[in-house]
Formats: C-alpha cells, sequence, structure tokens
C-alpha cells in the first residue's frame, strides 16, 4: 500500500466502538457526524484499485472503486445517514453499534475486490444485523432472530463453499464476473448463497419472517442493506444469467400475493422488497446495458422508498405500539404526517410518474421488451399492478382511513413522532421526489451510458392508466380486502415445523428412553453399589480403625488440608512450565537445524 | 393543524373527488386515444396500440392478483396467528 487510503467501513467501526465512550449530551452530535463523515468519503471515492493488503502469498483488495461498486456504497451511505437520524432518539448504544457494524459490512463488501475480503464483510452484516432484531426483546423477535441467523449461516457455508471450490480450482482470489453460459459447481454455490440474501424463493421466507420483528428503527437498516447488497454481487458476478429472469419475475409475483393476505404492515412491506428485488433480479438476467442500469437505478431508488415505508410504518409501530390492520385505521387525525410521508413512498415504490419508482422501474421493463421477452415484460407490469394496489393504496387506506380498529388505548397513545423521525422521512421524502423529477441526477451515477427517456407521452399515459385503474379495481373489492387476524404459511414452514419435529423426537422416544434407563441404573445399580459401600466403610471406620486408634481417619483429615493448598496453581505451573519447556526445545532444534 | 384539516376539508368533499377522479380516469383514456398527444409507434406489441389497453390491464390484472391471492389465501395458506405457538 503505498500511500493511506481511508475505508469508508473503518469510519463506521470506529464510530460504533467510540460510541459507549462519548458523554451522554454529546452522544446525538456523534451520531449525525460518524454517518455524515461516512458518506463524505463515499462522494470522494474515485475509480481505481486501493487498500492493498499482502497477506501470506494472498493479495487482499478492501477497496475496488467502479461505476457499479461506487453506485451502491454511495446509496448505502446515504441510507446509513438517514437511518441513523430516524432513530437519533434511541438511547441503547448497542443498536447504533449493531446498525453501523451492519452498514460497514454492506460496504465493504460492496468495495472488496476478492473474495476473501468479500465474504468476511459479507458475513459481518449478517452478524450484526442480527441484533437489530433481537434488540426488539420480544419471544418473536428472539426466535425470528435465531431462525435469520441460521438461515444466513447456511447460506455463508455454501458461498464459502463455492469461494474455496473456485480459488482452488482456478488460482484466482480476485471477485470477477463468472462465466455464466456454463456455470462451475463451485459458481452454483456462489450463486445459491447470493440467491439466499437477495431472498429469492423459496430461499426468501427469512425476510418477512426476520424484517417484521426488528426493531422500529433497525427494520429501516435491515430492509435497505442485505438484500441490495446482494443485488450488487449478483450484477458483479453473474450479469446475463439467463435462470435470473424467470426467478426474478417469480419473485416479483410471488411477493405481491403475499402482500394480498397479509395483516401486518411491515411484514406487507417486506413481502413487497421480496417482488421489488425480483426487478433487479430479473435485470441482472437480461444482462444487457439498458437492464444493469435499470437493475442499478431500481436498487438505488428502491433503498430510498422502501427505507421510507418502513419508517412511515415504523412510526406508526413506534407511536402505537401496533403495526397489525386489524388494531389499526382512522389515524390521519393523529399522524398525518406519517401518512403523507408513508404515501410519497407508496407512490415511488408504484413507479407513479414524478416519483423516484417512475425513473427506474421502466428502465428494467423496457429491458425486456426491448429483448423480446414478453411474458416477462407483461407479468413484470402485473406485479407492478400488484405494488400499487398494496402499498400504495392498502397500507395507507387500512392504517390511516378505513374502519378505525383502534383500542381506546392505542388510540390514545397515537400521535405524530418525534422531530428526527419526520425529519429522516421528509428528508427521503424530498429524495423520492428529487429523483423521479430531475434524472441526470441518478442517471448519471449508472454504471453504463443512459440513452433511456422515461417523460415519453406514451409511458405517462401507460402508467398512469394503469395505477388509476388499479385503484378502481382496489375500492371495487375493498370488501375482500378487509384485514384479516391472520397469519401466511410460508417456506418457513418447513423449518420451523421441522425443527419443531426433531426437537420433538429428540424430546420423546430419545429422551424418555434416555431418562428410563438411568432411573432403573439409579434404582437397581447404584443404590445397592451405596449400600454396600456404606456398610463397608462403617465397617472401616468403626471397627478397623477404632482399634488402632483413628490413626487413619487423622490421617484423612489431613491429606484434605493438604488436597485444598495444592489443588489448581500446582497443576497450572506444572502445565505452563511444560508448554515452555516443550517450545523451548523445539527453538532449539529449529535453531540447530 | 392545517394538514388535518384539509384533510378533514377532503372528506367532506368525497363525492365530489370521486367525481372529480372518475372524469380523470375517461380522459386519460380518451387522451390515450389521440393518436397526435400520445404517439404508440414505438409500442413493443400490437395489444398496447389499443386505446386503453393499459387501463383494461390495470384494472383486470388488480381483479385478478385479488381474487387469485385470497383464494389462495383461504384454500390453506392463511392460518390463526398461534398457528406456530407450542
Amino acid at each position: 500500500m503505498s500511500d493511506f487510503w481511508l475505508h469508508p467501513s473503518v469510519i463506521l467501526l470506529v464510530g460504533a466502538a467510540l460510541l459507549p465512550l462519548v458523554p451522554r449530551p454529546l452522544k446525538p452530535v456523534w451520531l449525525l457526524v460518524v454517518p455524515v463523515c461516512t458518506f463524505v468519503r463515499v462522494v470522494g471515492l474515485t475509480p481505481g484499485v486501493y487498500g492493498q493488503v499482502e497477506v501470506f502469498d494472498l493479495t487482499l483488495v478492501f477497496g475496488r472503486v467502479d461505476a457499479l461498486s461506487r453506485l451502491f456504497a454511495y446509496v448505502m451511505g446515504l441510507i446509513t445517514g438517514i437511518a441513523t437520524l430516524y432513530g437519533l432518539h434511541v438511547r441503547e448504544d448497542g443498536q447504533h453499534m449493531a446498525a453501523w457494524t451492519y452498514a460497514a459490512g454492506s460496504v465493504g463488501a460492496i468495495l472488496a475486490g476478492d473474495w476473501l475480503t468479500f465474504f468476511l464483510f459479507w458475513e459481518l452484516m449478517a452478524l450484526a444485523s442480527v441484533f437489530l432484531i433481537w434488540y426488539r426483546r420480544t419471544p418473536q423477535a428472539l426466535g425470528a432472530g435465531y431462525r435469520y441467523l441460521l438461515v444466513h449461516l447456511a447460506g455463508g457455508v455454501s458461498l464459502l463453499a463455492g469461494i474455496v471450490w473456485q480459488v482452488g480450482s482456478t488460482g484466482q482470489l480476485d471477485f470477477a464476473t463468472f462465466e455464466v453460459g456454463s456455470l462451475s459447481p463451485a459458481a452454483w454455490l456462489v450463486l445459491l448463497g447470493f440467491l439466499l440474501n437477495a431472498a429469492v424463493p423459496p430461499l426468501h421466507a427469512w425476510l418477512p419472517d426476520a424484517y417484521a420483528e426488528g426493531t422500529f428503527n433497525g427494520s429501516v437498516f435491515l430492509s435497505a442493506l442485505t438484500t441490495k447488497t446482494a443485488v450488487y454481487a449478483l450484477c458483479r458476478g453473474f450479469a446475463g444469467l439467463e435462470l435470473l429472469v424467470p426467478l426474478g419475475v417469480i419473485m416479483a409475483l410471488y411477493g405481491v400475493v403475499y402482500a394480498v393476505l397479509e395483516n401486518d404492515c411491515r411484514r406487507l412491506l417486506a413481502y413487497h422488497i421480496v417482488s421489488q428485488v425480483g426487478y433487479m433480479v430479473a435485470g441482472v438476467g437480461l444482462g444487457t446495458e439498458l437492464a444493469i442500469n435499470g437493475t442499478c437505478a431500481h436498487a438505488f431508488a428502491h433503498i430510498l422508498y422502501k427505507g421510507l415505508l418502513f419508517m412511515g410504518c415504523g412510526a406508526v409501530l413506534h407511536m402505537t405500539g401496533q403495526s397489525k390492520f386489524t388494531e389499526l385505521g382512522g389515524l390521519w387525525q393523529k399522524m398525518p404526517w406519517a401518512f403523507v410521508f408513508t404515501l410519497v413512498g407508496g407512490l415511488s415504490i408504484s413507479a407513479f410518474p414524478l416519483f423516484s419508482g417512475f425513473v427506474s422501474k421502466s428502465m428494467v421493463v423496457a429491458a425486456a421488451f426491448e429483448d423480446h421477452r414478453l411474458l416477462a415484460a407483461f407479468l413484470l407490469m402485473l406485479a407492478s399492478v400488484g405494488t400499487f394496489l398494496h402499498t400504495g393504496l392498502k397500507v395507507p387506506y387500512f392504517i390511516w382511513f378505513g374502519r378505525n380498529r383502534c383500542k381506546p388505548e392505542t388510540w390514545e397513545r397515537a400521535r405524530e413522532a418525534p422531530w428526527n423521525m419526520n425529519l429522516a422521512m421528509a428528508v427521503t421524502s424530498l429524495l423520492c421526489i428529487f429523483i423521479g423529477s430531475y434524472t441526470p441526477y441518478l442517471y448519471s451515477m449508472l454504471p453504463h451510458p443512459v440513452h433511456y427517456e422515461p417523460y415519453t407521452a406514451y409511458h405517462v399515459s401507460e402508467t398512469l392508466q394503469l395505477l388509476l385503474f388499479t385503484a378502481v379495481g382496489f375500492f371495487l373489492l375493498i370488501r375482500k380486502l378487509e384485514p384479516e387476524p391472520t397469519i401466511s404459511l410460508d417456506t418457513d414452514w418447513f423449518y420451523r415445523m421441522g425443527g419443531r419435529a426433531f426437537l420433538r423426537w429428540a424430546r420423546h422416544p430419545v429422551r424418555t428412553w434416555d431418562d428410563r434407563l438411568g432411573e432403573c441404573y439409579r434404582r437397581c445399580g447404584l443404590a445397592g453399589l451405596r449400600a454396600v459401600a456404606g456398610w463397608v466403610r462403617a465397617f472401616d471406620q468403626l471397627v478397623i480403625d477404632g482399634l488402632v486408634d483413628g490413626l487413619a481417619w487423622r490421617i484423612a483429615l489431613l491429606g484434605g488440608r493438604l488436597r485444598t493448598l495444592q489443588r489448581g496453581p500446582v497443576q497450572e505451573s506444572l502445565t505452563v512450565g511444560l508448554a515452555v519447556l516443550v517450545v523451548g526445545l523445539l527453538l532449539v532444534w529449529w535453531w540447530w537445524r | 393543524m392545517n394538514l388535518v384539516a384539509f384533510i378533514a376539508w377532503l372528506r367532506r368533499h368525497l363525492r365530489r373527488l370521486v367525481q372529480g377522479c372518475c372524469v380523470l380516469l375517461a380522459l386519460l383514456v380518451i387522451v390515450d386515444a389521440i393518436p397526435g398527444v400520445v404517439n404508440k409507434e414505438h409500442a413493443h406489441t400490437a395489444v398496447e396500440r389499443w386505446p386503453g389497453f393499459w387501463a383494461l390491464f390495470g384494472w383486470a390484472g388488480c381483479v385478478v392478483l385479488i381474487v387469485l391471492s385470497k383464494w389462495l389465501g383461504h384454500a390453506g395458506l392463511m392460518q390463526r396467528e398461534d398457528y406456530y405457538d407450542e
């Protein structure tokens, strides 16, 4: 490393490590300064390869900056700042530390130029993010956190196996695009790890399971970082992989179907992450310049509007303690600003003209049409219908309007969120509108030159018809959409019920038989032995020792005292001495050799 | 609270609002049919050239998604909230 290169993740990690030492009155300042510094550092990144470290005979690359990694690092830095502002009033240092470590993992993985560095930061994300779920401190959050961690560790093992195989067979440590025409087994393993983090069905159930149980501010980070880092990794490693197009389309529709059934507003939003990431995965699969641009633009826009939606619903959760439609309703009088911000998020995700989704999502659909994949393109348009139906209409309607289902205490508690939460939502809302209205801001950052114009009369007319007539359908069928107090079974059923069956098996036949055997031994074997030993001891003490003046009894007492003196330390010194001797001998042998 | 007053005002004039929206919807389809305004030369398929195609697609798509999803839900996907409780 010739000159010093400051990694943006280092700022976050150092900031997180020092946070507990910062005096209470200065904490808000520290919480704002660290993400701002990180963002400034990310904005200042210039293309090139930095932070190369030689370890043994491996070259680790901590900073590979090009248009692709810069765009993703930029938006991760941006959302870290916004989400920290949103949770500024949270007094638990641990939550902020976990969030920053998680963000550092994401930025680090994005900037990593080699597999090993990438993997380390990738796993850091999983380990740090689980605390954002556990800090909710409910039994459900604890369980969801464990499931999240186990699923991610399984994905990590697949990724690591793929990396080891890949590096072993090619000898190349750098993270480059795979040969997508004929994937090697190693590439399949890596792909599996990526698809799990991108929440591609059937590997997606961890996402709605965990994100709905996270803390009100932690889920904002969760919604932004993990899946989009995976989208980056797919872009980098598997652009043009045919399989990803159908997978992406399935994702887009899968999330929509589950969103119809969902009663928890944050779980509904989580299913819409699956749906929206579907567009990005399909874009990666298409692999054309327009599609990759669309994927990157949509990831950028998505991180902001989805963060905004999670902030809006998080504000409702934070202020009322409820997140289920069956426990909410009619809140427009109590939390009108949260409604406006959530609506902006809803219009952005639905790709309304002048909002961010309009300029990003349409690129992916246009790329599918240009590639003559009509079925995929029309199905993605159908998913757009579902997106507006739920996030644009169902979420705002059943929380802020509709029938008031609030319990008296919920209604009493409900009020506008604190200033920092509203400010964070306002900033994000403005960004969503800015991105949608002034396209050069986003388009100039994309990896390929952009020859796409979203604001044509046809495209505007098409989108407005599609969305507004969806609204007609919504209001006509609103009775069918009335919330029901249910949960929806998803693929997590297999490991939740599978795990339970295993426990039952371990508990019932195995433990019962173990208990019975133990009991049998205790009653028949042990009791008999004890009785015999007792008789022998009594005979020994009373008859034999008693005859020779109790000498043995006294020696036993002295031995006991000596034993306490001699315990532990002597053994320890002996062990240490032996170890030093062995090391010394080895050194001498090595010297003479 | 101006925002609350504004929402309350909109709710008081809901009938007007709905009428306005219906006019807007009709206008959208009419404008879509005028080739001078909405140029459909770059449409990718023939069906997209029909006036109001996307309006129909949006409405029908919405109905299909709701009906299909609810059918799947009531076929067994939706369960009571304590389903996973031991």
